[in-house]
């Protein structure tokens, strides 16, 4: 049920044409993102790639309004979360939307027990009504996510990458979200550890039926989680369309160039791998000039008219 | 003709902290001949940098080196010298061995780099101090191997700050520094984790080519498995400060004995599969600070046997160059094949390297 | 790098072959069966023990200067409490007889030091004098000595001790409290709101100190709560620099923006996230901040704004005893040695705080 588009039902993130740009100085803007535009369903992972200084992360952070978008409309379960917040919205927004962090280091509190900060969603929205339920609580998220209850007791700094990047899931698992944005939160683990957190997101997404938007650079990794994939490249989004779409037949050369850079643990054939050259200042292209071009069902891709007839 | 140029033997290395004493590498044992590249893969924590940076002498001082030998061999003026670093005192080691003979290639390129000196001094610098080059001649190297490492408009960039390079021509640079005294060996300790990926190729590429020149061997220090099967001749697999499996790139990836190996290869997320979930190592590495009694790799180990609590297997031999320590081998040990798809992985992955192999591409 | 070498023979180098190693191992009958048959369910025990102020504590040791000043603040502050009450004279009690005495020490004078004589240098020459002796006073016994209105200075001096150190501490726990409320808020909320408070520091740095302070004392009655409000006036300012440096700092950490994803209040994260967070700076400047509101109280006083009298403070002491210098030595160097003590004792321990609270890169 979660997985299988339901055209009927409505979707429960838009975000239509969102523009993030940050005045650094009174001369120079940073154009962070530019004119991005997508949806995800119920349920579904929504994979958005792109490299350092695509934007990727920037759009995590205006979806879940830590910037205020300069320009678009971001939708959330049918209310507009663009611009500014109000009492019942803002309330909304931060119990069933919540965020996971990249970095296992920086995203808890080193000064904080462990079971506060995952029980920080409880408090803040008084989800209990004593505090023997909050513990119970934070012990059976602390289960859900492989770890030992008596680790509610300790601090951060006494864990490994992975342990802590488990505990921010706890964190926003708790507050049984519609939707978590996972940014790049897996980058800075170990592969090994990777495996186990990816694992652990399916299956609690199949538990709970929630959706995510996981931001990530590395695509065999989105492979494995998303249902439908959106591939970033200095602000602009270049192509989406679900996994299979983009995986078997990917139109814009960005996103060619990005899936043979992947490397495959596999000596005999990566010994004599080239992986193709993209460069965007060489290749002729405007992102800017591009608009979307439909290649079949739900695989769009930005070029121009010409572009896309060459492409094809 | 292999000619062995490193070799460490039985290197157990302590670190005395407010905690207690952690025992962060319990007995390596590595070789590395010329011309060849080595990887040491594992997890945070198992040991490989801290081994790395004993090479070097760069360990920090609360590290002790509790036993084992480091002999480096190499050829001063024709003549071969072999010498063991770990009798070396500090002094000796930074006029004879860093830089000279060893270079250190670092995993940030971001910080490795002095910020307030330009690029192309930074490149010079080595030559200077080390065979008092003249400064035209200096200047001249430099600007050669700037090119050499594949930097555009190098007569420009040597001027530049390292803040006014991308991160990929950085580590460019940074290669650039550790080639400049000729060393015999280079090792390179996560040199692309912190790069794009489409960097990232190119990089290891580019490393590959200045080996086949230069007759460089390299140490490739990584835990992503893509890099060690793009780039290494021999992997060893390191777990809590041991070796567990050591071979060729060949013989691990295709043949892995060891059960936290097949949990390293499971664990990479394959394009080819159609798998919904990957197989993971459950659990983390252990704490190091206590004793570990028998196999550390045990408690997360669904193979375990018994004697694995109480016993440390020793290093057994699969082939002349292949060696697990594992009590599977053991004669007396239960036959365990390889997790179901972990065994199909392998088998496509034989067949995309034979379809390689006849087309040249595919 | 250091290295153990072992000198017994063949301990070091000899790795044992395979054979050798299993010849030597007492293998079980149970060796070889899997331990984990029925199932394998792990769950994840591991985590590392040590907390973060038992490594400072650990590092704040491990300093000598450091615990030496300690120990030495504790005792000055004990004799502060205590001292006064330690002989039967009390601060303002004034004998006018024994005025100007120099310190005799009942059990040091027989050394022949601190046995209640002094020199005194005249026109014609020096001269030795014993007013104990000349005025036959047998059982009376200044350890400090007395002062030109007969007051035992060893009680004044502890006294003033106590006042001074109150003084300092009470200040400085105001500064902090508004100058780290100040910092923080202006750090944290940014923008307009950082600009306006900001510039309203700027302006009151720039006022010159004394004038105001001066003015100050002028409008309010001369009394220790006038000189304390006088030493926070300025003092605030730093700390609120302290404290928006390094809420600046941490206000793109990810736990905080995790805390502002989850709905919570700026006041909240402020005091409840990054407060908890930079205890090890402020500490530090709070420990920095006392020997320099001891010192500007003593300057305060040498300059006639101190504590009125007959209170007094290590900086009156110093400045009356300033006035009898070259009679009367002696009644300078006790409060002057107290208060020196006192200054670098706090100095080195607020060094010794910063290299223990600052989190170093554990290098492994």
């Amino acid at each position: 049920m979660t997985k299988q588009e339901n055209s009927k039902t409505a979707p429960l993130l838009e975000v239509k044409g969102l523009k993030q740009y940050f005045r650094v100085s009174r001369k120079f803007t940073v154009k962070a993102v530019e004119d991005v535009s997508f949806y995800i369903n119920p349920g579904e992972t929504y994979g958005l790639v792109g490299e350092s200084g695509s934007g990727k992360t920037t759009i995590g952070r205006s979806v879940i309004h830590l910037y205020e978008p300069t320009a678009g409309e971001i939708l959330f379960d049918g209310m507009n979360i663009s611009g500014r917040l109000k009492g019942e919205t803002e309330r909304n927004l931060r119990v069933n939307m919540q965020m996971i962090f990249q970095d296992p280091m920086a995203c808890l509190n080193p000064r904080r027990k462990v079971g506060d900060i995952i029980a920080q969603g409880l408090d803040i929205h008084h989800r209990y009504h004593s505090a023997k339920e909050r513990e119970e609580m934070v012990a059976d998220i602390l289960h859900k996510v492989g770890l030992a209850p008596e680790h509610a007791n300790r601090y951060p700094h006494q864990f490994s990458g992975g342990q802590r990047q488990r505990v921010g899931i706890a964190r926003a698992l708790i507050m049984n979200p519609k939707l978590i944005i996972a940014d790049e939160c897996i980058s800075a683990l170990d592969m090994s550890i990777q495996a186990q957190v990816v694992n652990l997101m399916k299956d609690l997404q199949q538990e709970n039926g929630m959706a995510y938007l996981f931001i990530a650079h590395d695509l065999s990794m989105v492979k494995y989680i998303s249902d439908r994939i959106g591939v970033l490249h200095l602000g602009h989004l270049l192509e989406t369309g679900t996994t299979d779409e983009i995986f078997s037949h990917p139109v814009h050369p960005y996103t060619k160039s990005l899936l043979s850079a992947i490397p495959h643990p596999n000596p005999l054939a990566e010994r004599k791998r080239k992986a193709l050259q993209y460069d965007y200042k060489t290749s002729g292209i405007d992102y800017g000039e591009g608009t979307m071009h439909q290649v079949e069902g739900t695989h769009y891709v930005r070029c121009t008219d010409q572009e896309y007839d060459s492409w094809k | 003709m292999r000619e062995k140029i490193l070799s460490i033997q039985n290197l157990n290395i302590s670190f005395e902290t407010t905690a207690g004493m952690v025992n962060a590498v319990r007995g390596v044992n590595l070789s590395v001949y010329r011309g060849e590249t080595v990887a040491l893969v594992g997890e945070s924590g198992s040991g490989k940098s801290v081994s790395a940076k004993a090479i070097m002498g760069i360990l920090a001082k609360n590290g002790t080196i509790d036993s084992g030998d480091i002999t480096l061999s190499y050829y001063r003026q024709e003549e071969k010298v072999t010498r063991d670093i770990l009798s070396m005192d500090k002094k000796e080691i930074r006029r004879h061995v860093n830089g000279k003979r060893i270079a250190m290639v670092f995993q940030d390129p971001m910080t490795s780099l002095n910020p307030l000196i330009p690029v192309g001094k930074q490149v010079m610098e080595g030559m200077l101090w080390h065979y008092h080059t003249p400064k035209e001649e200096a200047y001249q190297k430099a600007l050669d191997l700037l090119k050499l490492v594949g930097i555009t408009d190098a007569e420009k960039r040597m001027k530049n700050y390292p803040h006014q390079l991308s991160g990929g021509m950085r580590q460019r640079v940074v290669i650039a520094i550790a080639l400049s005294c000729d060393p015999d060996l280079l090792i390179c300790d996560e040199p692309t984790t912190a790069l794009d990926v489409t960097i990232q190729s190119k990089i290891l590429e580019l490393i590959q080519e200045i080996q086949k020149r230069k007759k460089l061997s390299v140490i490739y220090i990584t835990h992503d498995l893509g890099v060690v099967a793009k780039v290494a001749d021999y992997v060893n697999v390191m777990y809590a400060g041991k070796i567990v499996e050591s071979g060729t790139v060949n013989e691990v990836f295709y043949d892995p004995k060891h059960p936290y190996t097949w949990g390293l290869l499971s664990a990479m997320p394959d394009l080819g599969t159609e798998d919904e979930r990957l197989y993971t190592i459950p659990g983390s590495p252990p704490n190091l600070l206590h004793r570990i009694t028998g196999d550390a790799f045990a408690p997360r180990n669904k193979y375990a046997l018994k004697i694995d609590s109480r016993v440390e297997p020793p290093m057994f031999k699969v082939s002349d160059t292949h060696y697990a320590a594992t009590w599977l081998l053991h004669p007396k040990a239960p036959k365990v094949e390889l997790p179901g798809e972990l065994k199909a992985r392998i088998d496509r992955m034989m067949k995309e390297g034979e379809h390689y192999d006849k087309t040249g591409k595919q | 790098m250091k290295k153990k070498k072992e000198q017994s023979a063949g301990n070091t180098a000899r790795v044992l072959s395979v054979e050798e190693y299993l010849s030597q191992i007492d293998f079980r009958e149970d060796d070889f069966e899997f331990q984990h048959k029925d199932g394998f369910e792990h769950i994840d025990t591991n985590f590392a023990s040590q907390g973060y102020w038992k490594e400072a504590l650990a590092r704040f040791r491990k300093s000598k200067g450091a615990m030496f000043s300690l120990i030495c603040i504790l005792l000055l502050t004990l004799m502060a409490f205590v001292g006064p009450s330690m002989n039967e004279y009390t601060y303002d009690q004034q004998i006018t007889v024994n005025q100007n005495m120099a310190p005799r020490i009942p059990g040091l004078e027989k050394l022949g030091i601190l046995d209640g004589s002094e020199t005194m240098r005249t026109s014609t020459g020096s001269k030795e004098i014993n007013y104990y002796e000349s005025n036959q006073l047998e059982d009376t016994w200044y350890w400090f000595g007395s002062d030109s209105f007969g007051r035992d200075l060893w009680t004044r001096t502890w006294m003033g001790t106590r006042i001074s150190l109150y003084v300092a501490i009470l200040a400085v726990i105001i500064d902090l409290a508004f100058g780290l409320t100040y910092g923080m808020v202006s750090g944290y909320f940014g923008g307009r709101t950082d600009m306006v408070m900001q510039r309203i520091v700027e302006v009151l740095n720039s006022i010159p100190y004394l004038v105001t302070v001066t003015l100050l004392l002028l409008v309010m009655k001369p009394g220790l709560l006038s000189i304390t409000f006088a030493l926070m006036f300025s003092g605030w300012l730093g700390m609120s620099r302290i404290a928006r440096a390094e809420v600046l700092k941490l206000k793109e950490q990810e736990y905080v923006l995790a805390s502002r994803t989850l709905g919570a209040k700026s006041l909240w994260i402020i005091f409840k996230e990054i407060l908890p967070n930079i205890f090890g700076p402020l500490i530090t400047q709070t420990m920095f901040s006392i020997p320099h509101a001891i010192f500007t109280e003593a300057f305060l006083a040498f300059i006639g704004l101190g504590v009125p009298e007959p209170l007094a403070s290590l900086g009156s002491l110093i400045s009356s005893g300033y006035q009898n210098f070259t009679s009367h030595p002696y009644m300078i160097v006790f409060p002057l040695l107290v208060m020196g003590l006192l200054m670098l004792c706090f100095n080195m321990l607020a060094d010794g705080l910063r290299d223990a609270l600052d989190p170093k890169m554990k290098d492994m």
